[in-house]
């Protein structure tokens, strides 16, 4: 029940502080009122984070991704030790060759008596910088004249032998750009018939709302796993990664559709719209001028709450097989290894990939609920 | 009421043929046509088929006709009854899918039953006791169905039966009544077998129902009638149970509408992973093997199971609101 | 209890008597104390017309004394004795501390709704939307009376046609948004009067009316007070329905009861200084044009920013430095039945 909080002041004087909000512009206060969302600024925070590790996956490597040996199959992950003997000496544990007793393969086991020290921005497999500059150094590594490769398993191994921590890195650089472009992709149709659908209103509007109400009585899976296999196995990988996306965002502009529908069937009856025609505005100059502009927020809103939902279909599809195939690599085939339960209890490591998706998700979901709540006008 | 229904109605038909032709697509994908994959298969066999043969099946499927014939003589035979062959498995695409879609269906009406009975207790609980222990209980739980996604969870799940448990989730039945006749004693044991994969199914879907339920009542519960309520002297469950969540309860159907769509499409990859016998592995394993037939039905079969659940759940929300039952009277 | 039962109350004791009520809202902010020591008393068949500024705690005082303050709003202290009537026409039970009550047990709600109703300003809201006015009048009946449902409907009905609704049981199926204003109005006395009580509180009835119903409403409300002997609190910031309406009016600022007065005194011979300041910016009819109205100085201090003392002193014209910025008045009877709060009268 409201007791008097809304409606007295203190004095008829505002305070410095009430003057600042009342000269503030949309983004200041959106921008403030999310800075008291705290979880979801340490959200955004993690977003970025995880963006810095898509610009920077060479870097974060040390493996080349696709460098495999059958004898480094499965391993378990094999942590740095921070101290050796008391002294901050970060280093790994040697492999050792010995033979499987029931297979009678050779296979390499961790050896503690041989510690290989670890090197901080050594130098590694080459690799492309932004794909312009060439580049040597990574983040950890062993001294030259030793293989990373075949020495730091942070994580463990594939079935192949491949690191599983530097395909991470580079698994996250493709999940992640994809998620963004499938979002761009819905986000103009969404913007362009979703704006068409409120602005106008009338016959396009029964169109378009209709279209939107029967995509979204499609169970989606079905049909982008008919699209997907639809690709003809011979494309490169550029072109599959291509067409995924778009197979994603043909389906997902809809929710993205209805939320700007919703805020220009809201803002065409506003007062200031209406004054805007009235002064002789053109439509063009009305709509980006005058209308957008309070709705952008909403619009970032909505647009970082679709993101978790394009990656999370892209690493089902590629989970299944059906999306992204080896070579190329995604969080989505880093966990096609996982597929079944008894791969999966004698390598549980396998299963680690499911944990960057996890928390993308989640930051993502936080971020987006945190900005909503900022550009909400009738938020507190 | 009933203008409201023939809309829907009206707008269920539409679906289903924008998913007709959509499956129809899917079906006309892969290069080549049915006919040379089926002599190429044929072939692999070691038997031959005849130009005439071919000649015939040709005429049978339309093929080399425009596409819409094509279409059309698909939508012809499927209101035969005739769904085409699996190449595959070579026998007629219904005796294939057999009961895997009447289990899917089982398995996304137990999700949706499930995602009912445990969001609307839990968001009325999360409303009235905002900010209590259970209140952040829900919400956690809720957050992790959101952001996990049914198959991980599923595998998870998986993973920890196996190794903590040394128990086998996957499934929908015992090894021995897999493939048995129906009998009381499978059903129970399907209804064993159910709760598991319908909660991972239906967790998602609940979390964004507890957070629909628990938004709208709390709107609901600061409004005027509830306090009219209370100072007739009406015990504080009844206060909420007939006011507030009646009202909460509109919203709140509505969107279940959509919740099917989002589990039919979860149950194809959540079977894949818990071995479940329903259409899901049988869609894959044909979509790989370009199987298209059998693939293209499961689409359309789908999608049209998908759209009359949405329908029969427009109908409900119908019959629930009585603002809309008399708009008409 | 049988509502049935008229007894004719010709006691000494008041029907409803608060003291020092305190009602408090601990928020994070800080604590808003709505209601801050308020003392009135009404007695049966009566009108108190509680009247105040927006904020000053009279809707908090009404639902103080039905128990139905949200949370985070408590009773923290004072006392509400409730006079109840006779049961089943025997001797009149004893006066209960209504502040003492669990909230929502059996005896607090078998009083809310059958001895104290409430009825609000805006009717519209105040009905629930799906259910029809019938069922909601029907379930005030049957949940204090023990009476079947063919019975409780067509008390329903007769209660209607009381209050002035034409075809009464065509009306009783609708739902709220089907009548109009003044008749959902009715339909809401309908509901709040149909297990008889023996006071009736009203929140600002009238408010949300225009002007003729208005009218009509307070010559209803008067009308059933004349029939059913019933005392009602009339909760309002217009000074003239009190005018109209009370016998007795009670002065609200900040929480605290600063006078109060039978009408006439209060509107010819106003003691306390925000009274007196309260009759003085009502426009007059006689003003000649272009007269300045008179506002009260100042306003409303915001509810975590409570001045110390009296409550009213920043705004007050006979302000005593020294005494009314350190201590709170207590209340003085200055005439019959006529209390106020302010240091110039001790």
């Amino acid at each position: 029940m409201a007791v008097a909080t809304d409606s007295v002041r203190g004095s008829s004087v505002s305070t410095a502080e009430e003057q600042r909000i009342f000269v503030a512009s949309q983004w200041q206060l959106t921008w403030w009122r999310f800075r008291k969302h705290r979880v979801a600024v340490a959200s955004g925070v993690v977003v970025a984070a995880f963006y810095l590790a898509v610009l920077g996956a060479d870097f974060l490597a040390y493996s080349n991704p696709n460098a495999s040996e059958a004898q480094r199959s499965l391993m378990p992950p094999q942590p740095i030790h921070w101290f050796d003997d008391g002294r901050f000496r970060p280093h790994v544990y040697g492999l050792k060759g010995a033979r499987d007793p029931k297979t009678f393969k050779r296979v390499y086991q961790a050896d503690p008596t041989q510690r290989i020290p670890i090197r901080f921005f050594a130098q590694g497999f080459e690799y492309r910088f932004l794909g312009l500059i060439p580049m040597w150094r990574h983040l950890i590594g062993v001294d030259p004249g030793r293989d990373a490769a075949g020495t730091i398993f942070l994580l463990g191994t594939d079935v192949q032998g491949r690191d599983l921590w530097s395909r991470l890195m580079y698994g996250t650089r493709i999940s992640l750009t994809i998620g963004l472009l499938g979002v761009s992709l819905s986000l103009v149709l969404g913007v362009a018939l979703g704006g068409l659908s409120g602005f106008y209103g009338g016959i396009a509007d029964t169109v378009i709302q209709r279209v939107i109400e029967i995509l979204r009585s499609i169970p989606t899976i079905p049909l982008w796993m008919g699209l997907a296999a639809a690709l003809p196995r011979d494309w490169s990988i550029l072109q599959i990664y291509f067409a995924i996306t778009i197979i994603i965002s043909l389906l997902g502009w809809t929710e993205l559709a209805r939320v700007i529908r919703g805020r220009f069937l809201a803002l065409r009856e506003e007062d200031f719209v209406v004054s805007a025609r009235l002064v002789g505005c053109s439509q063009m100059r009305t709509i980006f001028v005058h209308m957008v502009p309070s709705f952008m927020s909403h619009i970032i809103a909505a647009t970082t709450l679709a993101l978790p939902a394009m990656i999370i279909s892209e690493t089902a599809l590629s989970f299944l097989g059906l999306g992204l195939r080896p070579p190329a690599i995604s969080w989505g085939v880093l966990l096609q290894q996982a597929q079944n339960v008894q791969t999966v209890a004698i390598s549980p490591w396998l299963m680690i990939p499911a944990v960057p998706v996890i928390i993308v998700v989640m930051a993502f979901n936080f971020l987006g609920d945190g900005l909503r709540d900022a550009a909400d006008p009738y938020g507190r | 009421m009933l203008s409201y229904i023939g809309r829907r109605a009206m707008l269920a038909i539409f679906t289903v043929w924008a998913i007709s032709m959509l499956s129809f697509a899917i079906i006309q994908l892969p290069p080549g046509d049915f006919v040379t994959s089926y002599i190429a298969q044929m072939a692999s066999m070691g038997s031959v088929v005849t130009d005439e043969e071919a000649q015939n099946l040709r005429i049978q499927y339309g093929l080399g006709q425009p596409i819409y014939v094509q279409y059309w003589k698909w939508m012809k035979q499927i209101a035969e009854g005739n769904f085409g062959m699996s190449m595959e498995w070579r026998r007629p695409v219904t005796e294939v899918i057999g009961e895997r879609l009447s289990l899917t269906v089982v398995v996304a009406v137990s999700a949706l039953l499930l995602t009912w009975l445990l969001a609307l207790p839990i968001g009325i609980y999360s409303a009235v006791r905002q900010y209590s222990i259970g209140d952040y209980v829900a919400t956690f739980v809720g957050f992790i169905g959101l952001a996990v996604p049914n198959f991980l969870l599923a595998l998870v799940l998986l993973y920890f039966g196996f190794t903590l448990f040394n128990a086998h989730i996957g499934g929908l039945f015992s090894p021995e009544l897999q493939d048995a006749p129906w009998s009381l004693e499978r059903v129970w044991d399907l209804l064993k077998h159910l709760p598991i994969p319908a909660l991972i199914l239906g967790l998602a879907g609940t979390a964004q129902q507890i957070r629909i339920m628990r938004a709208n009542l709390l709107d609901e519960l600061r409004k005027p009638y509830v306090v009219t309520a209370r100072s007739k002297g009406l015990s504080e469950p009844r206060v909420i149970l007939k006011y507030p969540v009646r009202m909460a309860l509109n919203p709140f159907a509505s969107t279940i509408g959509y919740t099917l769509p989002y589990i039919v499409s979860g149950s194809i990859i959540v079977s894949l992973v818990l071995g479940l016998p329903t259409v899901g592995p049988l869609l894959l394993k044909a979509l790989i093997s370009q199987d298209m037939f059998l693939a293209g039905t499961i689409v359309l079969l789908l999608g049209v199971m998908t759209v009359i659940g949405t329908l029969l759940s427009d109908i409900l929300l119908v019959w629930i609101d009585p603002r809309i039952r008399l708009e008409d009277t | 209890m049988d509502c049935g039962t008229r007894l004719i109350l010709m006691a000494v004791e008041p029907l409803l008597s608060v003291r020092n009520l305190k009602t408090y809202f601990q928020q994070d902010e800080g604590t808003v104390k709505a209601v801050d020591g308020v003392n009135f008393e009404m007695s049966a068949g009566a009108t108190l017309g509680i009247v105040g500024e927006s904020g000053c705690g009279k809707s908090v005082t009404a639902r103080s004394i039905l128990r139905i303050v949200d949370r985070p709003g408590r009773i923290v202290d004072g006392e509400i004795w409730f006079r109840r009537p006779a049961a089943n026409g025997g001797a009149g039970r004893p006066a209960v501390d209504l502040a003492k009550l669990e909230p929502n047990g059996a005896q607090m709600r078998s009083i809310r709704g059958a001895e104290i109703a409430l009825i609000f300003q805006e009717p519209m809201s105040s009905f629930s939307p799906v259910h029809s006015v019938g069922n909601q009048i029907i379930e005030a009946i049957r949940l204090h009376q023990e009476i079947g449902r063919q019975e409780a409907r067509d008390k329903a009905i007769e209660m209607l046609r009381r209050v002035g609704v034409s075809s009464p049981d065509q009306r009783i199926d609708q739902l709220a948004h089907q009548l109009s204003g003044g008749l959902r109005q009715r339909a809401m006395i309908a509901m709040a009067l149909s297990c008889s009580p023996t006071l009736l509180i009203a929140d600002e009835p009238t408010t949300a009316l225009d002007v003729t119903t208005q009218t009509q409403m307070r010559e209803l409300m008067h009308q059933l007070q004349q029939e059913d002997g019933m005392a009602i609190m009339l909760i309002t910031h217009d000074l003239g329905v009190v005018a109209e309406m009370a016998t007795d009016v009670a002065v609200m600022y900040l929480g605290r009861v600063v006078e109060q007065a039978p009408v006439d005194a209060i509107f010819h011979a106003p003691k306390h200084p925000y009274t007196r300041a309260l009759l003085r910016s009502i426009p007059r009819m006689r003003a000649r044009s272009g007269e300045r109205l008179t506002p009260i100085a100042g306003s409303v201090p915001h509810p975590y920013d409570r001045p110390a003392g009296c409550p009213f002193h920043p705004r007050c014209p006979d302000f005593m430095p020294g005494t009314c910025d350190r201590q709170t008045p207590d209340s003085r009877t200055v005439g019959d039945r006529h209390t106020v709060s302010c240091f110039l009268y001790e």
